[in-house]
């Protein structure tokens, strides 16, 4: 049990009268990079957002279940999820840079976490997510300049800058890179493989091949059902569910 | 079975295309007459009001030496009827001015200071008053002409009309001429149109804008004070903190309605609520203000509520997804971005509540104020004293026989347009100044 670093058990998700995510179960390991696939509306992305408990601010959702991380129920009544959401960076599909400087997107987290001493510990943080998100070298000339002038792939890396800059030690990344060109996906894709060394990455791609290159651990999801969960090889070679060897090869979804 | 269609040759246009861009010219055709008859109706506006209140701005001064000694300022000071005794002193000073440059002809002697305002004395007073070295020498002062006189000049009053007027002869408008001729009437920038008070039906030349201007400014601070913070609060509670349900939505169509309102409604709600029930000054810039801010509330709470729903959801979520709190968001992003669009409804209410007439009417603002409304007093509290404001001065004026008040009442109006421009002028900059491009 220890060994994962969430573990969902019997999760329901409602919105309104719409049972969007039925009894799903799954763990999530530490250091590993877990990818969720599956159809447009299958609940991939619901099921990412009660991870940091995102769909608390959509008022007719309802999610019941077990949601754990290192052991503990993170919907229980005395965890607030500002402190959640420190613990657990989110990434979103469209790049979504603050309309600030460049230096100010990263600075903020730490800055309402209180993570920074000083002036100087701030820049250090800054400087090592825009290294750990590999915009540096791209950045550190202007850090200034607003960050909504970056290009789509830079701003992209940008929010990933953001989101680990508040040391989190899960990263949930929802189709990050669909809305970039192929080379920007490329230089996330090779990101997010350096980020498994240092934190549990868990994303939402519709791209099966992302999944393949990516992952380690790959979950699919249908009609709100978690169809097959298992190393993303075994997954992609020989899938065990018939729903998915369908998805893989092309004939649903 | 094929549903191809043959298409024509692509230089000639088919009868569909003809019909289609017929409708286009006629809907190019209707627009444009429209904007026409917008501007025609404006320019006539215009037109008519600046025709009107342009002479305003300006006004016959009469400049004579004027010779008082210190005795004569005591004798002055103790009678019973001070400006008066100012009066008789001017009056004797004219004569002589008059005599010795033999301006005078035939013109009857007592009727020589008719030319004067009836604020003369009043003036001469406070100068005296001001500048007590003054006694015992001789000085220069400019002193307002009488209204008819003025109106003269204006061409308003004719030899002819003055003959059937007992405020005005034509020996004293001939006197006039020869006064202007010699320099002693000029017409020039009238400052006191925007200072002085009101003034009563006789003297239609001594009345001024200056108690309803700070009357306003004092309205439209209570108004800013109070509607910014309520307003803008209630809409980023109703829009990013409620829970959407039955009861919101009542408020929400609540709010659309009471922007509905006809105003006088709202007069006759501070009436009863803060005059009769909490016992305000009335006619108070207090009373007035918080009448207005009823009124503009809504304006307010709807243009907040907009331009906070234009702010893309994404910034909400990257704000939550580092970990800020709904607050946090809302404040350091949500905020910031909506700015430019709350501060252009906030001015447009503000506008709307400076030019804002009916309720006022009933709050007593439409008293007769001769007395500059002190911002505080003990007695009267925060814009507690008795004050008018700019519309309902324009209301006033347009109501009184004296066509030198038609004059004064199209001043009026462009002085309260002067304010509304610059109000948007400034609603325009902050815009442009706050806005940021995504």
């Amino acid at each position: 049990m220890t060994d994962y670093k969430i573990s969902a058990k019997d999760v329901q998700v409602y919105y309104g009268d719409n049972h969007a995510i039925k009894d799903v179960d799954v763990q999530i390991e530490d250091k590993t990079v877990t990818a969720f696939i599956g159809p447009s509306g299958c609940g991939k992305s619901t099921f990412l957002r009660t991870l940091n408990r995102m769909n608390d601010t959509i008022d007719i959702c309802r999610v019941t279940g077990d949601i754990r991380m290192d052991g503990e129920d993170i919907y229980d009544a005395k965890v607030d999820p500002v402190q959640l959401r420190a613990k657990v960076g989110m990434v979103f599909q469209k790049p979504n840079p603050f309309p600030k400087s460049i230096y100010d997107n990263v600075a903020y987290g730490p800055k309402i976490h209180g993570l920074a001493r000083d002036k100087a510990d701030l820049d250090e943080i800054v400087e090592q997510s825009l290294r750990k998100a590999a915009l540096w070298n791209e950045a550190k000339d202007r850090l200034n300049a607003p960050g909504t002038g970056l290009s789509g792939g830079q701003q992209q890396r940008l929010c990933i800058a953001r989101a680990i800059a508040t040391a989190p030690e899960v990263l949930l990344m929802d189709e990050p890179c669909s809305a970039l060109d192929p080379i920007a996906t490329a230089q996330v894709e090779e990101l997010i493989d350096e980020l498994r060394q240092s934190y549990c990455v868990v994303i939402v791609t519709h791209s099966m091949q992302q999944a393949a290159r990516v992952s380690q651990r790959t979950a699919f999801f249908h009609l709100g059902n978690l169809v097959e969960y298992g190393e993303t090889d075994k997954i992609f070679t020989n899938p065990e569910d018939p729903r998915t060897e369908s998805y893989i090869s092309g004939r649903i979804g | 079975m094929s549903i191809a269609k043959k298409h024509g040759s692509l230089l000639q246009l088919d009868a569909r295309t003809k019909k289609r861009n017929a409708a286009e010219r006629r809907f190019r055709a209707y627009g444009l007459s429209a904007i026409c008859v917008a501007c025609a109706a404006l320019l006539m506006l215009l037109t008519s009001i600046i025709g009107n209140g342009a002479s305003a701005f300006r006004q016959t001064f009469i400049s004579f030496p004027v010779t008082i000694d210190a005795a004569e300022v005591a004798a002055a000071e103790s009678a019973l009827l001070k400006t008066g005794a100012y009066n008789t002193i001017l009056e004797t000073s004219l004569l002589e001015y008059l005599t010795e440059n033999d301006l005078l002809a035939d013109t009857p002697v007592d009727e020589a200071f008719g030319l004067v305002s009836g604020e003369a004395g009043s003036t001469f007073r406070q100068f005296i008053l001001a500048n007590p070295d003054a006694a015992g020498t001789t000085f220069q002062l400019d002193l307002l002409a009488n209204g008819r006189i003025d109106g003269y000049f204006k061409g308003r009053v004719t030899a002819d009309a003055a003959l059937l007027d007992k405020n005005v002869s034509p020996a004293q408008l001939q006197l006039a001429d020869r006064l202007a001729e010699h320099g002693t009437l000029v017409r020039k920038f009238n400052w006191s149109f925007f200072t002085n008070p009101d003034a009563s039906d006789q003297r239609p030349e001594a009345a001024g804008l200056g108690v309803a201007i700070l009357g306003s400014i004092y309205m439209m601070l209570v108004v800013l004070f109070l509607a910014l913070p309520i307003g803008v609060a209630a809409s980023i509670y109703l829009e990013e903190f409620a829970r959407k349900s039955w009861i919101t939505d009542v408020i929400e169509v609540n709010i659309a309605n009471l922007a509905a309102v006809p105003s006088i409604v709202y007069g006759i709600l501070g009436l009863a609520i803060f005059i009769n029930f909490a016992e305000f000054n009335q006619s108070s810039p207090l009373v007035g203000g918080l009448v207005l801010t009823l009124m503009t509330l809504p304006t307010i709470i709807i243009s907040t509520r907009a331009s906070l729903k234009s702010i893309p959801p994404s910034i909400r979520d990257a704000a939550l997804g580092v970990g800020a709190s709904k607050m946090q968001s809302v404040f350091h992003h949500v905020l910031p971005l909506a700015a430019p669009g709350i501060l252009t409804g906030t001015i447009i209410g503000l506008a709307q509540a400076l030019g804002e007439t009916a309720p006022l009417l009933l709050i007593g603002m439409v008293a007769f104020v001769r007395e500059y409304p002190a911002a505080w007093t003990p007695e009267a509290g925060l814009f507690g004293e008795a004050s008018t404001a700019l519309p309902v001065q324009v209301y006033n004026w347009t109501q009184r026989s004296d066509p030198a008040f038609v004059e004064r009442a199209s001043g009026a109006i462009i002085t309260l347009l002067v304010f509304l421009l610059i109000m948007n002028a400034v609603a325009i900059y902050l815009r442009k100044k706050f806005e940021r491009r995504w």
